[in-house]
């Protein structure tokens, strides 16, 4: 063993927190009385000592160069001693102590491309996946929707206008790395088709019994085609997860021609007044249109103004759907109903209308 | 400005506008070969509309079975310099705090060897350095080491845990969510690093019922901070709510309780405690004059996943309340016992949750040793389709 390798580090796990704690929060730490938001992307939480400690919510692209992660250091040394996080929806927070600071910074990050904001009844950044930048399986890019969405949008980030929150996310493809499954608005890429087996490839790039196996429904067996060793595919078992493409690229999922993006409404995770629950369904299929998705950007916007205009204060997009009605959903939206909004998988039953309770309106 | 390898016409359509945009990102770091070869895989992507990726190939660092995922160009001779372009997970710090020095030391030590490209943060809360090349992984994880930084969690292991900022700047944190992380994390090192799960095991702490790190619905064992006693109410406070007249406590407040537990006459708030259900809705709408009790601790649910295989899941209660004080033992203990008896009887790839639906909600908790109680579900069952212990009814 040589001199190197006998010093190798492992299993030390992430470094304590604490070195990375600015000192205002080390000194009142777990005594936080109350928080109010001042204006849109800018907090102040005071401690049970008066301490106050402000921040200011930048919005980042996620996808980020360390040339703007040390633009953010050079910050965080100006204006807040050296210290800043991130949030669990991708933006940067800056922790000040002065007050009289905060409108400089501000000026200094939208100058920079950060603009503030993202709190309270507004839209804050959408989660999403890598889509075309980093995904073997993905159905649609993911930055590019959300860059082409939120320049739509932003009027809703900067301000606090909506009746409640709306919680945007994008996963690019049904695995859904993030889960996007509880957002009040979900735009998922989809593949409408099993995998087109490359015959002339596999037998020669990928293990057939590695390729089986991947398949979590059991839709894969082994199969000789022109004489060849190759697998098939049982179609209607295929729910287009990706798995066998992963271990083995002659089984190519992805599809220019029919791959699109499907939104859902009405998710949540928060218990504040509803439970947790699930997105449901709007739209099954938009195209696939870079570079600015036209199609998902109007349909999206279109849900978020038809929520605006329609919900109560404090409602969340599920819960005024919810007190509305499905049918009035569709309606208000102008969205079609379809064959594939009836669920047909597994408890599909629980989703059908099992009463007369039916919001009729006269001569409709 | 860097002389460009490839021209990205679609690509530049995306840095108009006023929100940030991930070409100008990408752009800043593209005196790195790699990234100029990036652009122009991204470009191709955005002219044909399909991914150009391969997943594959065992790539990782020594002695460790997770942290680093294999990424191919399927146009390696066109793009020869992301060829190979791995993703590597870093485990973030509890609560996404750094100090300024820390980034720069992160910045640094992937400058020197990979394309200078992160995702801060990826989903399951890791640093992620996008795209390195097989040869330099050894490099990047004995100066992250060096730099006190490990990497995270991928494949069937514990997944890097994460958690709110908790009690460092939220009042309404039940319990100390950055201290319970970093403790787990540093406990179930082993867990998270050599893969000997069915499937992958997610933890999310979540300081309240507000759960802003979505434990819910993407952790297997999800954390949520909640009370036993009455909600702390500020008179003074109540009152110049009621004064300012900005909110309706009738309408916004009293009528949005789910359980109807509260009466306003005006002047006095009468909540029946017994009958909240800690939601955070009249505390988020009046922070100043409300506040969860005293009593604090989480509720441990368990088994969300996204839809791959059986459909999504939320987590579902398994312990109503747990105190949550260190060393945490009794979480320990849990989790112990749920990884040993999922490890041997669950399926490949059958996240915790989907075991649970197979074997049986009340047979898994006999199985780790819990007794059943009615807050594990929303409701009896319906059906009378029992399977009778006869032997121990009798």
């Amino acid at each position: 063993m040589s001199a190197d390798a006998s010093k190798r580090k492992t299993d030390i796990g992430p470094p304590h927190y604490e070195k990375f704690l600015p000192p205002i929060i080390k000194e009142n730490y777990g005594h936080w009385k109350y928080h109010e938001i001042l204006r849109p992307g800018v907090l102040v939480h005071v401690a049970a000592s008066g301490a106050r400690l402000f921040t200011v919510r930048a919005a980042t692209p996620r996808l980020m160069s360390i040339e703007t992660l040390r633009l953010f250091a050079s910050l965080a040394d100006e204006f807040c001693g050296g210290y800043l996080r991130f949030t669990s929806r991708n933006n940067v927070e800056f922790l000040l102590t002065e007050e009289s600071r905060i409108e400089s910074l501000m000026v200094r990050l939208r100058r920079e491309g950060y603009p503030v904001g993202g709190t309270g009844p507004s839209i804050t950044n959408i989660v999403h996946t890598q889509g075309w930048v980093h995904c073997h399986s993905s159905a649609s890019d993911a930055s590019g929707v959300v860059k082409a969405l939120m320049d739509e949008l932003f009027p809703r980030f900067e301000k606090m206008d909506l009746p409640g929150k709306v919680r945007i996310a994008f996963a690019c493809c049904l695995n859904m790395c993030g889960a996007v499954h509880c957002s009040d608005i979900a735009i998922l890429g989809v593949h409408r088709h099993g995998p087109k087996i490359n015959h002339e490839t596999l037998g020669k790039t990928c293990e057939v019994p590695t390729t089986v196996a991947s398949c979590p429904t059991g839709a894969i067996r082994p199969a000789i085609v022109n004489g060849k060793q190759s697998v098939e595919v049982i179609e209607e078992q295929c729910m287009f997860c990706a798995n066998c493409y992963t271990v083995c690229p002659s089984m190519v999922l992805n599809d220019p021609e029919t791959d699109g993006i499907s939104v859902w409404v009405g998710g949540k995770v928060s218990n504040a007044r509803h439970e947790p629950m699930f997105s449901k369904l709007a739209i099954p299929y938009l195209p696939i249109n870079p570079p600015r998705w036209p199609e998902v950007v109007a349909a999206v916007k279109n849900i978020v103004e038809v929520y605006a205009s329609n919900a109560q204060p404090f409602e969340r997009m599920g819960e005024w759907i919810e007190r509305i009605g499905w049918p009035r959903f569709f309606n208000l939206t102008g969205i079609p109903f379809t064959k594939y909004h009836i669920d047909d998988f597994t408890h599909a039953g629980e989703s059908f209308k099992r009463s007369a309770q039916l919001r009729h309106s006269p001569g409709t | 400005m860097t002389d460009r390898k490839h021209a990205t016409p679609l690509l530049d359509e995306l840095e108009k506008g006023p929100w940030p945009s991930f070409i100008k990102e990408i752009k800043k770091s593209a005196k790195s070969p790699m990234v100029q070869d990036l652009l122009g895989l991204l470009e191709r992507s955005y002219e044909e509309k399909i991914g150009h990726w391969k997943h594959g190939g065992l790539v990782g660092v020594k002695g460790y079975g997770g942290g680093v995922i294999g990424r191919y160009s399927d146009l390696p001779e066109e793009f020869p310099e992301v060829a190979e372009f791995h993703t590597v997970r870093v485990n973030q710090p509890a609560g996404w705090f750094y100090s300024s020095a820390s980034l720069r030391t992160l910045c640094d030590i992937w400058e020197r060897h990979g394309s200078g490209l992160t995702n801060m943060h990826g989903s399951t809360g890791d640093i992620v350095f996008l795209g390195a090349k097989t040869e330099v992984l050894e490099k990047i994880f004995s100066e992250l080491t060096e730099a006190g930084f490990d990497l995270g969690g991928s494949g069937s292991d514990l997944r890097t845990p994460s958690c709110c900022c908790g009690q460092a700047r939220c009042e309404w944190a039940c319990y100390d969510t950055m201290a319970l992380t970093h403790d787990l994390t540093q406990t179930f090192q082993d867990e998270l690093h050599r893969p000997a799960f069915s499937y992958k095991f997610k933890i999310k702490a979540a300081g309240c019922p507000n759960d802003c790190v979505a434990s819910i619905a993407r952790a297997d064992m999800s954390i949520i901070g909640t009370w036993r006693d009455d909600i702390q109410v500020d008179q003074q406070a109540l009152d110049e709510y009621a004064r300012r007249g900005k909110l309706d406590i009738q309408r916004d407040v009293v009528s949005r309780c789910p359980t109807r537990a509260m009466a306003w006459d005006g002047k006095a708030l009468s909540i029946d405690n017994a009958n909240c259900v800690k939601c955070m809705h009249c505390i988020n709408a009046m922070p100043k004059a409300l506040a969860p009790g005293k009593d604090r601790g989480a509720t441990i649910l368990i088994g969300s996943k996204a839809p791959i295989i059986q459909g999504a899941l939320l987590s579902s209660v398994l312990v109503p309340f747990l105190k949550l004080e260190a060393p945490y033992d009794d979480l320990k203990e849990l989790l112990q016992a749920i990884w040993e008896l999922w490890s041997e009887h669950g399926k490949n790839r059958e996240r915790v949750g989907e075991f649970i639906q197979r074997i049986g909600l009340s047979n898994f908790l006999e199985q780790i040793g819990l007794e059943p109680v009615p807050e594990m579900i929303a409701q009896p069952r319906t059906n009378p389709y029992i399977y009778y212990d006869v032997n121990e009814e009798r």
